[in-house]
């Protein structure tokens, strides 16, 4: 039997983007409460490296009196540090996911026409995971800046000018970098299993799934 | 004209599970559907129509049988083969619309010649013209919710359209629409039949439909109870009419 398959089926990145963008921009309420929850994340792991960037500074180039006395209690610090981090981790994952089942399955219905009007589970998959890097880039970003200002207000408070003559900026900047990085990488992972099981759903059933 | 059968089903077999009690939908239904035909599927509710709409649009998998499109058994087509089946040969019109809430009308109708590889200027225009023929050229830019029901059904229209299909799938186009409107909607798909040669398979209990068919399909608990042609229609219409009136 002759199969007659042959053309292509596409979605333009350029297309993708744009309609990523455009439900940003239409359910914006709800995006933003899923940016939220990484721009929490986010903030909160931010304020701890800034922090970090802060101690360091200061024990190298601070004063003598707030050097002996950080170094005396580096350890202990540390320790406090990493279960801080892993904690902010934890929540901004478990936040991002939910955030993110939620959007897919409300949308089954929306999933099921397209894959009717000849999406494949790629182009599910592209768009879905398109618009979590929007949230996560977003989210990570504005989250990074509040971290980082809360961070140097408090040490501003507690250590006066000091802080302003020792600014670690180029540790910051790489902190900045890390936290993006990491924020849509988040974000990405969060959304790859509903993106992945809503691409898999036969039409029919997606779009009678009610939620 | 020779015969150009588009759709064939053959012992086509639906069970759900409903736990794990199976509940059989589609009891073996063999159906040829031509090239070009207008067909109404009619039964009452849960009598199976959609769960048979679905498996000829290769939207769900059939439990048992075949069902041919074109002459190709679909249960032969990987994921992407399919995916191309439903963007190129066959077009979906639902009872709730289903138009994608954050486009624009002309964005809606242009989705699917994206998909199929067609540039952004090409689908506008085409996108523009089709909304133009069901009657919509003065609404390409507003959303699915600026839109009434009948206006959304006919964007849907128009986007069943968009890649030429050879068979437009509608599952119960009318039924949330009110009686002029439905009416209105029965007869651009009519027009739209007989002006494009694609073959319209309805799934519906809406009697109005019953005018403007080819051949009806009656389906009762899952299996086909008769079919009927337009001449031997015509009879029953008024009566059916008649006893709407009484």
């Amino acid at each position: 039997m002759e199969k007659k398959i042959e053309k292509q089926l596409s979605l333009p990145l350029k297309n993708a983007l744009q309609m990523s963008l455009r439900n940003f921009k239409i359910r914006f309420g709800r995006a933003i409460i899923v940016t939220m929850s990484i721009l929490l994340g986010i903030a909160f792991f931010m304020s701890i490296m800034t922090s970090n960037a802060f101690t360091y500074a200061l024990i190298e180039k601070g004063p003598e009196n707030i050097k002996t006395l950080l170094i005396e209690n580096i350890s202990e610090l540390k320790a406090r540090q990493t279960w801080l981090l892993t904690l902010s981790l934890l929540v901004c994952t478990v936040g991002i996911i939910n955030s993110m089942l939620m959007a897919v399955t409300e949308r089954s219905r929306e999933i099921g026409t397209m894959k009717c009007l000849g999406a494949l589970d790629r182009f599910v998959m592209e768009l879905f995971l398109l618009e979590a890097m929007i949230h996560g880039i977003g989210g990570s970003i504005v989250g990074s800046i509040i971290g980082v200002l809360i961070m140097t207000i408090v040490y501003l408070i507690q250590y006066k000018k000091i802080i302003l003559s020792i600014f670690p900026l180029l540790q910051i900047l790489k902190y900045f970098g890390l936290s993006i990085i990491l924020g849509t990488g988040l974000a990405i992972i969060g959304a790859l299993y509903p993106a992945i099981v809503s691409a898999r759903m036969e039409p029919a059933e997606a779009i009678r799934r009610e939620v | 004209m020779p015969r150009e059968v588009i759709v064939r089903t053959i012992n086509l077999k639906k069970t759900y599970m409903l736990g794990k009690i199976p509940l059989p939908v589609l009891k073996g239904i063999d159906l040829e559907i031509e090239k070009g035909e207008y067909i109404s599927i009619m039964g009452p509710s849960g009598s199976g129509k959609t769960t048979l709409f679905n498996m000829i649009g290769g939207l769900d998998k059939p439990t048992e049988g075949k069902v041919y499109i074109d002459e190709v058994d679909i249960a032969q087509l990987d994921a992407y083969e399919l995916a191309w089946l439903r963007c190129r040969k066959i077009g979906y019109i639902f009872q709730t619309f289903n138009l994608i809430p954050v486009m624009t009308a002309l964005e809606n109708v242009m989705l699917p010649m994206i998909f199929a590889g067609m540039s952004t200027d090409d689908a506008r225009e085409k996108a523009k013209l089709l909304l133009e023929t069901v009657g919509l050229g003065d609404r390409l830019h507003h959303k699915p919710f600026e839109l009434s029901g009948g206006q959304q059904q006919r964007v849907a229209i128009a986007r069943a359209l968009a890649n030429d299909p050879a068979i437009i799938l509608a599952d119960e186009p009318t039924g949330n629409l009110d009686l002029k409107t439905g009416k209105e909607i029965i007869n651009l798909l009519r027009q739209m039949n007989k002006e494009k040669q694609v073959s319209i398979i309805t799934a519906t209990h809406d009697l109005k439909m019953l005018d403007v068919s080819d051949r009806v399909i009656w389906i009762r608990d899952g299996m086909i109870e008769r079919i009927e042609d337009r001449e031997n229609l015509d009879i029953r219409v008024g009566h059916v009419e008649g006893e709407e009136a009484g």
